[in-house]
This record gives structure tokens, C-alpha cells and sequence, in this order.
């Protein structure tokens, strides 16, 4: 009977979760509408873009270049450590450097760090704007409020990550370059040779390709929590952990159907 | 004129107003007064559309709210000004760019016409050196005043003020209060105030409503308000001492 019990309340709380999981996938689609929505004043609009490619973009720009640097001396490093047979030539190093970084890091774990501090900014500005009645303010004023806050930060989020992405991948690279040389574990000119060693140029397009949606999941997943906080500051606080949470979670999911999509 | 016709609006199982009607005259300071908890917020944030009514009607000089297509609503939106308890003003612009903030997305003016509109809506409201001020800068009393600023650029025919007092003193109360009122006389609008201070409803009460758990139970003037026979009423006056005291000398 015990068994009974508790196999049951497992089974609601599936049940319940399942719910809750339908419930946020129809209003995240009702959300996006309002978003795309037509924008007010074409002029104001343009200027709203320009603000965020500045705060969401230029702002993320030290950080993506410090983490980008020592992420590709890491991986530099970790590789020639654990390569370390004389049949492997030394401009593997460069070559697996290279393919680390182009693949996976600068789109991938460039997103997820993305979505710790470009999302947790978003879902916070978005949340207090709701619980000081700003985005009521909008609203009586007669101006779609999601459409108006939300798809400039989209816009210039999506426009503006590809350049985040590639200048990840040039200084990951550079940052490879360096740590191999100065430790003297991978010389300059294996390295080199390594890194244009059996390039392909699709590398790029599908981390762009990939940047581009995690941008995507970002800026929407972080406004949709922000935009339906309800409460004081405790909420907001609580919608901008649980927007960092659903957009690096979803940027692993798409990561893998993007991969077997792009790669397969 | 705004006219409320039984409106009705729940919250899941919970019904908040119960068939609420009364009309709010145009040229007057109309008040709704009532404890917390008692539907004010709700009443006034359904009259605005913030939110959607169970049953009813809501009516804008004969228009009905509710028929209206999106349009209209919009159309109607722009001629509502409102006043919000914590002031809503927009943390990221400064104090001229908040209330040129209708102006810049509903006209069609020059930069020029609509920073003399602005200025001229700040001066109104007796706001002097802070158009280059962040909402943060100011105190809460000039920000109310910028609220005010803001909901009157558009030259709107109806003003809504939620708790306009809430957090000010007594004596800035009153300067907002008759800033409201001498608006409303000046741009012979309809004004609807929510609020729960006696000191208001003595200052420019015109027209008041009272609402006691989500039902309308008293409407008259501020000449009336002492001398209604009502417990729930009454109770809700003689909660200050002070008036406690005025009623005890009076007899």
C-alpha cells in the first residue's frame, strides 16, 4: 500500500510538471506574438536597437574576449599535455585547439556565459519595469509594452552575437597561440600550420548558425520571465535565476538538435 | 464622462468586485475610497483596462470599453492620462525625456514643439531645475509631479491617479492634491482618484464613492460624508483619531 502511495504521487507530480511545462510552451507563443508585433514609431524603434546593441553587445564584449582567451590557452595546453606521443605531430595541438574553439566554445559555451549575464539582465530590467507599473504605464499610454521593450533587444541581440562569436574564435585561437609558445609545449609555427591544417570553412557558418539561435533563446526565454513576474524585488530575483536556467538549458538542447541537423 | 456598469471581475474562485455602478462626472475630482483590500485598485485598473472585467460594462462618454475593436482602444488609450502609486516613471530617462515620452511616440512634432510641450506641462506642474534629472535623483513628491507632467502631455480627456499620496507627507499630499484638482478644472477633464486618505476626500472630494469588500456602498459629495448614517462608512472616516476628535467636538 505504501508503494502504492508513493509510485502515485510520483506520477502526479509528472503529471503536474508536464502541465506546467505545456502551460509556459502557450504562453511563451502568446508572448512571442505580442512581441513581433508591429512596432509603434519606426524611428524610435531604430534608436531602441542601437541602445541595446550597445548595452546587451559592446557591454558582453570584455568578457567574451577575457574567457575566450583563456579558454583557448586551456584547451591549448590540456591537448598537448595529453598528447604526448612522438607519432602525434605537434600541429594536432593547433588543429584540435582550432576545432574545440570553432565547434563547441565560442558558440556554445559563449552562450551559456551569455545567458548568465545578458539574460539574468534582461529578466531583471523587464521584471522591476513590471513590478514598478512601468509596463502598465506603457500599456495606458497605448503602446504594445513587449513590443516596445522586447523586440529591439531581440534585433540587436541576434545581429550583434555573430560579431561576439567570431571575435570569441579569433582570440580563443590567439590565446591558444600564445600559451602553446610561451610554455613552450606547442612551438608558434606547429601551431600555426595546425590551425589551417584540413580547415573547413563550414565550421564558422554553423557557429554562427548555432550563436544566432542561442541569441535567440536568450534575449526571448529572459524577457518572457521577466515579463510575467508578479510581486516585489524577491520575484524578480527569482525570475532572473529561472530565466538563466530555461535559456542554458535550452541552448544545450538546441545545441544538440543543431549538431545533428548541420553536422549529421 | 466615465460610466461603470455593474462590473463584476474575479480572480480564479475569488470575486473582487460585485456589481459595481456609478458614473464619474467630467470636470470633477471623483473619488474612490475604501480600506486596503477592498477593490479600489482593481476598480480603477478595470476602468483603465489593465484588467479584463468578469461582467459588466464599461462606458467612455456613451462608447462602450469593452465593444471597442483594438483601434479604438488604442485611439482611446491616448486620450488617458494616469498617475501611478509608485509614479511609473521610466528609470533610464530623465525627467524632460519622461514626459516627452507620449509626445515622441504618438506625434509627429518637431524636436523643438515637442521639448516646448514638455517644458510647458513641467512648468505646470511647478517643477523647476530638474529637466535634466534622472527619477532617481528627485524625491518622491517631484516624482509624482513628472507622473503628473506625463499623463497630462497628450492633453488627455480622462486622469486616473492610484493612491497619488501614498508615501508622501501630509503636506506634499496636499500640494499633489490640489495639483489634481486645479488640472482637472483647467483641462475640464474626468478624474478618477483611488485613494484611502481622509485628508483628500476633505480637499477635493467632489464626487466619492465608497466601496467596502468589492460592493459600492455610499457615492455623495465631501458635504455629505459626515453626517451618513453607515457603519462600514463610518468606520472607515473615524479610524483617525484626529477626526475621532473633530466629530467628539462637535457634538
Amino acid at each position: 500500500m505504501e508503494y502504492y502511495y508513493f509510485y502515485l504521487s510520483k506520477l502526479r507530480t509528472i503529471f503536474h510538471t508536464t502541465m506546467r511545462m505545456f502551460y509556459h510552451l502557450g504562453r511563451y507563443a502568446i508572448f512571442l506574438k505580442k512581441v513581433f508585433g508591429k512596432p509603434e514609431k519606426h524611428s524610435v524603434f531604430i534608436k531602441q536597437i542601437v541602445r541595446e546593441i550597445d548595452k546587451l553587445g559592446i557591454d558582453s564584449l570584455g568578457i567574451v574576449m577575457i574567457i575566450s582567451a583563456f579558454m583557448g590557452a586551456v584547451i591549448t595546453l590540456q591537448t598537448a599535455y595529453n598528447i604526448d606521443l612522438p607519432i602525434i605531430p605537434k600541429y594536432t595541438v593547433g588543429l584540435a585547439a582550432r576545432d574545440s574553439i570553432l565547434l563547441e566554445f565560442s558558440s556554445t559555451i559563449v552562450g551559456l556565459i551569455l545567458a548568465g549575464k545578458v539574460g539574468s539582465n534582461i529578466a531583471s530590467e523587464i521584471g522591476t519595469m513590471r513590478v514598478t507599473e512601468q509596463i502598465d504605464a506603457l500599456e495606458i499610454m497605448g503602446i504594445n509594452p513587449a513590443g516596445y521593450l522586447i523586440l529591439p533587444k531581440v534585433v540587436a541581440f541576434v545581429f550583434i552575437i555573430p560579431a561576439l562569436t567570431v571575435i570569441s574564435m579569433g582570440v580563443g585561437i590567439t590565446g591558444g597561440y600564445l600559451a602553446g609558445s610561451l610554455t613552450g609545449e606547442v612551438p608558434g609555427p606547429d601551431y600555426i600550420y595546425g590551425i589551417q591544417f584540413a580547415f573547413q570553412p563550414f565550421y564558422i557558418v554553423y557557429a554562427l548558425i548555432k550563436s544566432v539561435v542561442f541569441a535567440f533563446i536568450i534575449a526571448t526565454i529572459s524577457a518572457y520571465w521577466g515579463y510575467h513576474v508578479q510581486g516585489g524585488a524577491l520575484e524578480v530575483g527569482k525570475a532572473s535565476t529561472k530565466a538563466v536556467v530555461a535559456s542554458s538549458v535550452q541552448i544545450l538542447l538546441f545545441n544538440l538538435i543543431l549538431t545533428q541537423l548541420l553536422l549529421a | 464622462m466615465i460610466e461603470a456598469i455593474d462590473i463584476h471581475k474575479s480572480f480564479d474562485d475569488k470575486e473582487v468586485l460585485k456589481g459595481i455602478s456609478t458614473k464619474f462626472e467630467k470636470g470633477k475630482t471623483n473619488l474612490i475610497i475604501g480600506q486596503s483590500g477592498s477593490g479600489k485598485t482593481v476598480l480603477l485598473k478595470s476602468l483603465v483596462g489593465l484588467h479584463d472585467i468578469t461582467s459588466g460594462d464599461i462606458r467612455y462618454d456613451d462608447n462602450s470599453f469593452l465593444s471597442m475593436d483594438n483601434a479604438s482602444k488604442k485611439r482611446l488609450r491616448q486620450d488617458i492620462g494616469m498617475l501611478f502609486q509608485g509614479s511609473a516613471l521610466f528609470d533610464s530617462l530623465t525627467v524632460e525625456e519622461n514626459v516627452r515620452f507620449p509626445l515622441d511616440m504618438f506625434t509627429n512634432w518637431s524636436l523643438e514643439k515637442k521639448r516646448e510641450r514638455a517644458n510647458f506641462c513641467i512648468n505646470r506642474v511647478k517643477l523647476e531645475n530638474a529637466n535634466h534629472k534622472f527619477p532617481s535623483e528627485i524625491s518622491g513628491g517631484m516624482q509624482k509631479r513628472v507622473a503628473i507632467a506625463r499623463a497630462i502631455a497628450l492633453n488627455p480627456k480622462y486622469l486616473f491617479c492610484d493612491e497619488p499620496n501614498s508615501g508622501l507627507d501630509p503636506r506634499t499630499s496636499i500640494v499633489i492634491d490640489e495639483l489634481i484638482h486645479e488640472i482637472t478644472k483647467e483641462f475640464d477633464m474626468t478624474t478618477i482618484v483611488n485613494t484611502h486618505d481622509m485628508n483628500s476626500v476633505m480637499g477635493i472630494g467632489e464626487n466619492i464613492i465608497f466601496i467596502y469588500e468589492g460592493r459600492k456602498l455610499w457615492e455623495g459629495t465631501k458635504d455629505d460624508i459626515f453626517h451618513v448614517q453607515n457603519k462600514e462608512l463610518e468606520d472607515f472616516i473615524f479610524a483617525s483619531k484626529l477626526f475621532k476628535k473633530i466629530r467628539e467636538n462637535n457634538g
